[in-house]
């Protein structure tokens, strides 16, 4: 192997102006509008008269350094070498004139990839690691996705909607994929509590740190095992012990699934952003194609479609006609773990005598 | 390269019409040119990952500390637990590295990265984590120094992870959108530049995020997922373009699309000029999001600063608040950076290890926040007053 070089630190990242397409670059901060000409492509148009046209294209998140390449290939052939990503993992390929653009998006349809995302569609999906990398996981993330896109990319391909529908999906309630104010999101959950290891606790773990990683107070100490006990009428399985304690597995085979939550967004367009709220507790894990879940999904979608107004986002929808009505619509079922019992809970509870009879 | 395990279970993800994470997989284990160790790992995370779908459980372990010489974090230790049956993957783990604001490329950089993450990696990678890093996928516990060693003399840096501040990041502002109020990938930048150590040394209570959006917009969701939230904003007037208003009434019905959907009802429009009562106008951008080319943010810039929001893990999940209702967002951020330095000497002295700043204000409150950090309140900061009168009177409020 050659000579590694001298190493350098705290240099922070490069900086993005090396970055910038020279039209993107001139017109910094001089952007006038934008037009949205189909579901791939976009034009902005600068004070100057300057156009950059915009093409957008699906990726699985999870990619080979083959296929950063062949971006940067499709880069080099038609948009001066520059590209970017989006924080809902699509590619973006920039080019100056229309015919460019059609010459960019012919390129990479025949290489396979699938344009869209632009406008109220479904754009791809923001998730986390699941089986592939992570230790937490309640359930696949890349899976998920892959199962429910295969369903509904004719959302990011063609077909419009009233307003964008964020999906999202997390592999466990750590949620590091933001699902908590997603349109309509998946979260893996688990339904059993840790399984206490007591002969490797001891070695393995700090017990006050252990202890103290409970937010239910579920956990105290089991002096003659040298270990800790769960009371287990306290424990909502939310596994931060595990996290901190690997000697409390909580990942079950059987037990372990899917919930959905609805109605959240990050936009103030409107109304004020909203935390995503419970559709459906719990759905089993049937890899590799999670049927059930993928049906619920598009039941709560189709549901939004037909009833929805023009640019109203899922939760602007719920809150019109109202979670009685939520139920009604999807003929989803409503059930006792609906009715909150966390932190928060009492701000859900209704105080009022008006509702729906559904 | 024949296949080294049967994955019934994968194979069913690579049909259907959106692109396959298992395609990749299979693209980074027909990589050639990595040395023998690290060319066996992606085709031994097919079978691991098989195995997980088979048996519909994790088979991944808590992380030990790795780590490069001199830096807390930036590097997630990833091993299997069960390392004999799948040996390319005992050690399999992620690299940070800090990404460009507004996630920017040049291809032949890019094109650099994937070489050394061919020579030193797995060749998978995550584009981006959802934290804003591009995540380098899987390496073994010698190949981390000679990897930072290469991509650091290439002018790349590691991004953050552990109880350190994490990598900011921002939409793209305004490289190419017309709404951008604030130069967020500037902000980025400079944030990202100027708490280096706070990134590499972790030595706050838990994770630190700095996400930054150019309009109330918030496409990079940074309400939900920043500890502290910097949206851009306006003060003053909407500017309002009456001919291409008309133009708009052409092809859409503005009474319905816009007027009707306005949450403060302060537009009105006559069939000939819009009028907007900006007093009475919250900025919640509709509007300007249904017309681009008739209305735009008006003239006197700046940001508005939200702190707090976290996802649920410990007592629930919050969302980022108000704290500063406008500061203006320029070189060299003095006004700013001072008041983080006092956000974080105070969440410093009163957090508990692995409490999220917006825990720590929700458990000693918010009143008693704003007055050990200086900020003066403001009705912005809440939905309404509070409804019960067990307030705590100081000596020097009882003076006022
Ligand atoms: C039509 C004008 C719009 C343009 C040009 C636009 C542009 C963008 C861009 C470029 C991104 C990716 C940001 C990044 O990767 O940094 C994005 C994301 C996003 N957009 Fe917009 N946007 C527009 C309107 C909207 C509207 C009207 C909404 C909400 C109703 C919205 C909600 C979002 C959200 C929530 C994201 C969050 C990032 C994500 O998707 O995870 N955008 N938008
Ligand atoms: C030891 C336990 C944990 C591990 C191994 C872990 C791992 C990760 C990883 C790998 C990512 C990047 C995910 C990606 O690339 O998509 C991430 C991000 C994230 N984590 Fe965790 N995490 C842990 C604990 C937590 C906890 C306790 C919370 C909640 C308080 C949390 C919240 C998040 C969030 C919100 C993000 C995404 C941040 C963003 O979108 O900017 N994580 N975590
Ligand atoms: S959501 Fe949970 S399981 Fe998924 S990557 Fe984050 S910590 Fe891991
Ligand atoms: S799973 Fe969560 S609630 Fe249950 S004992 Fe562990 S930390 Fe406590
Ligand atoms: S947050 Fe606002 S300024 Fe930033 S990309 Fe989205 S719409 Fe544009
Ligand atoms: S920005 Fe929102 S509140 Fe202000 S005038 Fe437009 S629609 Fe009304």
């Amino acid at each position: 192997m050659s000579a590694i070089p001298d190493r350098q630190t705290d240099i922070g990242p490069p900086h993005y102006e090396k970055f910038l397409h020279p039209v993107i670059k001139k017109n910094y901060g001089k952007w006038k509008y934008h037009e949205i000409i189909n579901a791939g492509l976009m034009v902005h148009v600068s004070e100057s008269g300057d156009k950059i046209y915009t093409v957008r294209v699906a990726s699985p998140r999870l990619i080979a350094t083959t296929t950063i390449r062949e971006y940067c290939e499709v880069a080099k052939k038609h948009s001066d070498g520059f590209l970017r990503f989006t924080s809902r993992n699509n590619v973006e390929f920039f080019a100056t004139t229309e015919e460019k653009a059609k010459a960019l998006m012919a390129d990479l349809t025949s290489r396979g990839y699938m344009l869209g995302g632009i406008g109220p569609r479904i754009s791809n999906v923001v998730h986390t690691q699941g089986w592939v990398h992570c230790h937490s996981a309640a359930t696949d993330a890349s899976g998920l996705v892959k199962a429910l896109m295969d369903e509904l990319h004719e959302y990011f391909t063609t077909k419009e909607l009233q307003n964008r529908v964020r999906l999202a999906v997390a592999c466990c309630v750590n949620m590091c994929g933001a699902v908590h104010c997603s349109d309509i999101a998946l979260v893996g959950v688990h339904k059993t509590p840790p399984r206490i290891d007591h002969e490797n606790l001891k070695n393995a773990c700090e017990i006050p740190s252990t202890i103290g990683a409970c937010p239910t107070s579920a956990i105290s100490p089991d002096p003659s095992k040298k270990s800790v006990k769960i009371k287990l009428e306290k424990c909502m399985y939310c596994g931060n012990c595990y996290s901190v304690c690997p000697a409390m597995p909580i990942s079950d085979a059987e037990n372990d699934g899917v919930a959905i939550v609805v109605g959240g967004k990050v936009s103030n367009l409107r109304s004020a952003p909203k935390f995503s709220r419970l559709a459906v507790p719990w759905i089993p894990n049937e890899p590799p194609r999670w049927p059930k879940v993928v049906a619920a999904v598009k039941t709560i979608l189709n549901a939004y479609i037909k009833g929805a107004k023009k640019h109203e986002r899922v939760g602007e929808w719920v809150d019109r006609i109202g979670w009685e009505s939520f139920f009604k619509e999807t003929g989803l079922e409503f059930k006792i773990q609906h009715i909150d019992d966390f932190t928060f809970a009492r701000q859900t509870f209704r105080t009022s005598a008006a509702f729906k009879w559904t | 390269m024949g296949k080294k395990y049967e994955t019934p279970l994968l194979d069913e993800l690579k049909k259907g019409a959106f692109p396959s994470f298992v395609t990749e997989i299979e693209k980074a284990a027909a990589l050639t040119g990595q040395p023998e160790d690290l060319a066996s790992m992606a085709s031994d995370l097919l079978g691991h990952t098989e195995l997980c779908y088979k048996e519909k459980v994790t088979h991944w372990k808590h992380g030990g500390i790795v780590g490069v010489r001199g830096y807390g974090g930036g590097v997630i230790g990833r091993y299997s637990d069960i390392p004999a049956k799948f040996p390319g993957v005992a050690h399999f783990h992620t690299v940070r590295i800090n990404s460009p604001s507004g996630f920017y490329y040049e291809a032949d950089s890019l094109k650099e990265i994937c070489d050394l993450w061919d020579k030193y990696g797995s060749g998978l990678t995550n584009m981006h984590g959802s934290t804003g890093d591009m995540v380098m996928l899987g390496t073994r516990t010698e190949y981390l120094e000679p990897f930072f060693a290469e991509v650091s003399s290439r002018g790349w840096d590691l991004g953050g992870s552990g109880s350190a501040m994490r990598t900011p990041s921002c939409c793209l502002g305004m490289s190419r959108c017309e709404w951008a109020n604030i130069d967020t990938m500037a902000i980025t930048n400079d944030i990202t530049q100027h708490y280096q150590d706070e990134m590499h040394r972790p030595a706050f209570p838990y994770k630190f995020k700095f996400k930054a959006a150019g309009c109330p917009v918030d496409c990079i969701a940074s309400i939900a997922r920043a500890d502290m939230s910097i949206i851009g904003t306006w003060k003053g007037d909407i500017r309002i373009d009456q001919a291409e208003v008309k133009e708009y009434s052409k092809k859409m019905n503005i009474q319905s699309e816009v007027i009707d959907m306005c949450p403060t009802e302060c537009m009105s429009f006559n069939g000939n000029e819009l009028l907007i009562n900006n007093s009475q106008c919250n900025r919640c951008m509709h509007c300007l999001a249904r017309m681009p080319k008739a209305l735009r943010p008006g003239t006197e810039k700046g940001a508005t600063l939200l702190l707090g929001s976290k996802a649920p893990i410990v007592t629930g999940a919050l969302m980022s608040w108000v704290i500063v209702p406008f500061i203006k967002m320029e070189p060299p951020y003095k006004e700013f950076y001072d008041l983080i330095d006092k956000i974080w000497e105070w969440w410093d002295e009163n957090g508990k290890n692995r409490e999220r700043i917006g825990e720590l204000i929700e458990r000693v409150s918010f009143p008693k926040f704003l007055k050990e950090v200086g900020l003066d309140p403001h009705p912005a900061m809440v939905k309404e007053p509070r409804r019960d009168p067990f307030f705590f009177w100081s000596e020097e409020d009882l003076a006022k």
